[in-house]
């Protein structure tokens, strides 16, 4: 019966090129919008660390002095050094580094100096992110406690120095002094560069990468956001009241999870007891995806964009209602004679939706041609995810449900008024 | 006009009718709110800064190794004396963030020295002397700084409060409303007398409340380069490349091994530009939608008016025939079209506000100005009566002889 349907449904979209054209069209460009933007989002919004996001945490706690302590207010997303410090001491969780970005000029054999962006970090930086590494390996925590001058490097800059061949044991020169090289990455993809978001979302990783005690010795320049209250002449010493450090935690289990939150308020209520402040503090541990949500990583342009594709799909959807019904109330006649000869209602009104469905495909066809040209617009765009948006399996196959079911959505009405057609009255009147 | 028979017929093509009405309502509320984003989006890009963009270029230098904060400093001396020497060059100055830049600075501002009393973050531009005169700031009350007044920033980070400060106006009128600033006494850096009230003076970047944006202080502060960005203010705004060229070969030739590269390099112009690209993008994806979404409801209206004057090919020929003229029919479907048209506006205008109302809620938009809703209308009255003018004038050309014929 399908088949029969489907000829029927065929022989009537050829009999009208140019309704059929515009209906087809209608749902491609609403199709083509929608899946743009929700591709956009898709991307925007996905986890950039798949199976392990939900072990790592974000730790944010407010240990502010009194008089900087304002009930209700965000916890904070930095910690200071002192605090950063003493957990990453306590190791009570499977892992944990601290952390902050910077950057520093390396001096190149032939050639201008070069301004590279680093991570000042700690070792288990590399086992925690799953940071692929191509020759040697990322440093030990004796190496952390020892401040020894050794750094890990991008790929990319190891093209540029060395010529891409395994520069383990070769020194980067940094200014006057030099860092031993100990490990050199292999291709990191992973976008939002969620450890740290204060230096753009999206893009390449740090091309160095170097032990924060070693960092701090060197004077090498922070970047990111530092808060401090107070008079501060150094905003980077062990006591300064500075946040400036991202800290964040492995945890395995969630009975850990659960252990490790009690650490904190443990810890948080030391603090308080020690005299450092008399409030009772804020803690928060967010994992990864609770951590992009709260940080808004997927901007609200694109947020925006969304809904005015949704309102457009709809806008479209509306006018193909209205071609739809114009064209099966064009064949009264016809479907008076079929009724006639004795087509049920139902059998009308699945036709109808049977021809729905196909012009909702071609429209699908079409709409997916329309979002490729959309990808290719939204990657010359100048914001810094451009590059990275593609539509994947699970975008192609949403276009067509969505085409298909935003088509059947479509033809519920006018396929109604269709089978409502009395066979007396049309046929009489053709 | 025959309002009435217009109406009796509608009546009798209810779905169709609803359909219409419900498409242009649609069109009407999304278009006049994509348009106020557009209008908002624009008029944000064309935020003045209060500073004389068309002649300002700025050179970021980047220390190699660290010095002694006197090495860097009497480097900075040369470095500015070498770039006030660039032909072309009208002016040079230090500066501790740039306009439209990465950073930036502020520090909690209140009235008093009670860590209690309210404040608010304000950013601070910390520079040396010239600095007022390159930015070409407009003084509009009180004076500028005196040369004894600048301190060095290790004399600052040693705890040296008490410097003067000049305010932006907006600045000045939300701390001292009705009142004029000179004189009063700020609280960032320790005590800070107000000196000087500049007419405008803006964030590099937006940063905390909206309405904060042209929040902006100065402090007199000799900074070192690797910490400022400096500033040449040129002659001829056409001279700006032919400055940067200068520029560049002037630090390369004199100072110790330095990172000095073309790419931290600007006009402010072109800055602006930068920071202004998503806001242009979105508009002229706002403005793209808008434009599909009208052709999209013209075809619509094409679509269904076509079927109508298809429906009523008989009754058309009988009109005809019992005295009806061309320009009747014509007038029929065209009064149709805009009663239809009307309807569909007046609940666009409730859609729009209902819209708006969601934005306001979630986008940080300001209300929607009445202003949009008539220009919203008069773009669907204007697209309605395109559309229906092809099928209007098919309907027009039925001759009166196909009364008698059954088709």
């Amino acid at each position: 019966m399908f088949g029969y349907y489907l000829d029927l449904a065929l022989r009537s979209l050829r009999r009208n090129k140019v309704l059929t054209a515009l209906m087809v069209l209608m749902i491609a460009l609403g199709i083509g919008t929608c899946m743009t933007t929700l591709t956009v989002m898709h991307v925007l919004s996905g986890d950039p660390i798949p199976g392990k996001s939900a072990r790592l945490f974000r730790v944010r706690m407010d240990v502010f002095p009194d008089a900087q302590f304002r009930p209700g207010e965000k916890t904070p997303y930095n910690l200071t050094r002192r605090d950063a410090e003493a957990l990453l001491h306590d190791a009570r969780a499977d892992r944990q580094a601290m952390m902050s970005a910077g950057s520093m000029v390396v001096i190149a054999t032939q050639g201008d100096p070069l301004n590279v962006e680093a991570r000042y970090t700690s070792a288990d930086f590399f086992p925690m992110f799953d940071v692929p590494l191509r020759y040697g390996h990322g440093w030990s925590r004796d190496d952390d406690a020892a401040h020894a001058r050794v750094a890990v490097i991008s790929g990319e800059l190891n093209e540029q120095l060395f010529g891409g061949k395994d520069s383990v044991g070769e020194t980067l020169q940094v200014g006057n002094q030099g860092l031993r090289i100990v490990g050199v990455l292999g291709d990191w993809d992973m976008n939002p560069r969620f450890y740290d978001l204060s230096n753009g979302q999206f893009g390449d990783s740090e091309q160095v990468f170097v032990p924060i005690a070693t960092a701090l010795d060197m004077k090498l320049a922070t970047s990111g956001s530092t808060n401090c209250w107070g008079n501060v002449s150094d905003s980077h010493a062990l006591d300064a009241p500075c946040l400036w450090l991202q800290f964040w935690a492995e945890l395995d289990t969630p009975a850990k999870a659960v252990a490790y939150r009690q650490y904190l308020l443990n810890y948080i209520a030391l603090q308080q007891k020690a005299g450092r402040f008399s409030h009772p503090g804020q803690l928060e541990l967010l994992n990864v995806m609770q951590f992009l949500d709260a940080k808004g990583v997927v901007p609200s342009d694109v947020r925006l964009q969304v809904w005015l594709a949704l309102g457009f799909l709809g806008i479209c959807l509306l006018n193909t209602v209205g071609l739809l019904l114009a064209k099966f109330l064009r064949r009264s006649g016809e479907i008076g004679v079929r009724r006639a000869l004795g087509a049920s209602r139902r059998a009308i009104f699945l036709q109808c939706l049977v021809e729905a469905g196909v012009v909702g495909l071609a429209g699908g066809v079409f709409g997916l041609a329309l979002a490729g040209l959309g990808m290719v617009l939204v990657r010359h765009q100048p914001t810094d995810y451009a590059a990275f948006i593609h539509m994947d399996l699970r975008m192609l196959l949403a276009t067509f449900v969505l085409a298909l079911l935003s088509s059947l959505l479509a033809g519920l009405l006018p396929a109604w008024r269709a089978m409502q057609v009395t066979p007396a009255v049309a046929i009489k009147s053709n | 006009m025959h309002f009435r028979h217009i109406l009796s017929a509608l009546r009798r093509h209810r779905i169709a009718a609803s359909l219409l009405v419900l498409e242009i309502a649609f069109t009407c509320a999304v278009v006049c709110n994509a348009l106020f984003i557009i209008g908002h989006r624009l008029e944000r890009m064309q935020r003045p800064t209060g500073v004389d963009e068309a002649h300002l270029v700025e050179v970021g230098v980047r220390s190699v190794a660290p010095g002694s904060a006197e090495a860097l400093m009497a480097q900075t001396r040369t470095d500015l004396a070498a770039l006030r020497a660039v032909p072309g060059v009208a002016n040079a100055a230090i500066v501790n963030q740039t306009l439209f830049g990465h950073s930036i600075s502020f520090s909690g501002v209140s009235l008093s020295d009670d860590s209690k009393a309210p404040s608010i973050p304000v950013t601070q531009y910390m520079g040396n002397a010239p600095l007022a005169a390159t930015l070409g700031l407009k003084l509009s009350a009180g004076r500028w700084f005196k040369p004894d007044e600048f301190v060095s920033q290790s004399q600052l980070d040693g705890g040296a409060g008490g410097i003067p400060v000049i305010i932006s106006r907006a600045l000045a009128e939300h701390f001292f409303p009705g009142q004029s600033a000179v004189g009063k006494t700020l609280h960032a850096f320790g005590a800070n007398h107000v000196v000087g009230v500049v007419q405008r003076l803006v964030q590099p970047r937006d940063y905390g409340a909206a309405g904060h944006y042209d929040y902006a202080m100065m402090f007199p502060v000799n900074e070192s380069y690797p910490h400022g960005t400096y500033l040449l203010r040129v002659k001829d705004s056409a001279q700006r490349q032919a400055v940067i060229q200068g520029a560049l070969h002037a630090l390369k030739v004199d100072g110790p091994l330095r990172l000095i590269s073309p790419k931290d390099v600007t006009t402010l112009q072109a800055a602006r530009a930068r920071y202004y690209r998503n806001d242009r993008a979105m508009a002229w994806l706002l403005a793209g939608v808008r434009l599909l979404l009208l052709l999209v409801t013209t075809v619509g209206i094409v679509g269904l008016t076509s079927f109508w004057v298809a429906q009523r090919r008989r009754q058309i020929g009988i009109r005809r025939a019992i005295g009806a003229t061309r320009s009747d029919i014509l007038r029929y479907f065209q009064v149709e079209n805009f009663l239809l048209a009307t309807a569909g506006i007046v609940l666009g205008m409730v859609l729009a506000y209902g819209i708006n109302l969601v934005l306001m809620a979630h986008y940080e938009l300001p209300r929607l100005p009445v202003i949009y809703l008539p220009v919203g209308a008069l773009a669907l009255w204007i697209i309605g009566q395109l559309a229906v003018l092809g099928p209007a004038l098919r309907a027009a050309a039925v001759p009166p002889v196909v009364a008698t014929r059954s088709v």
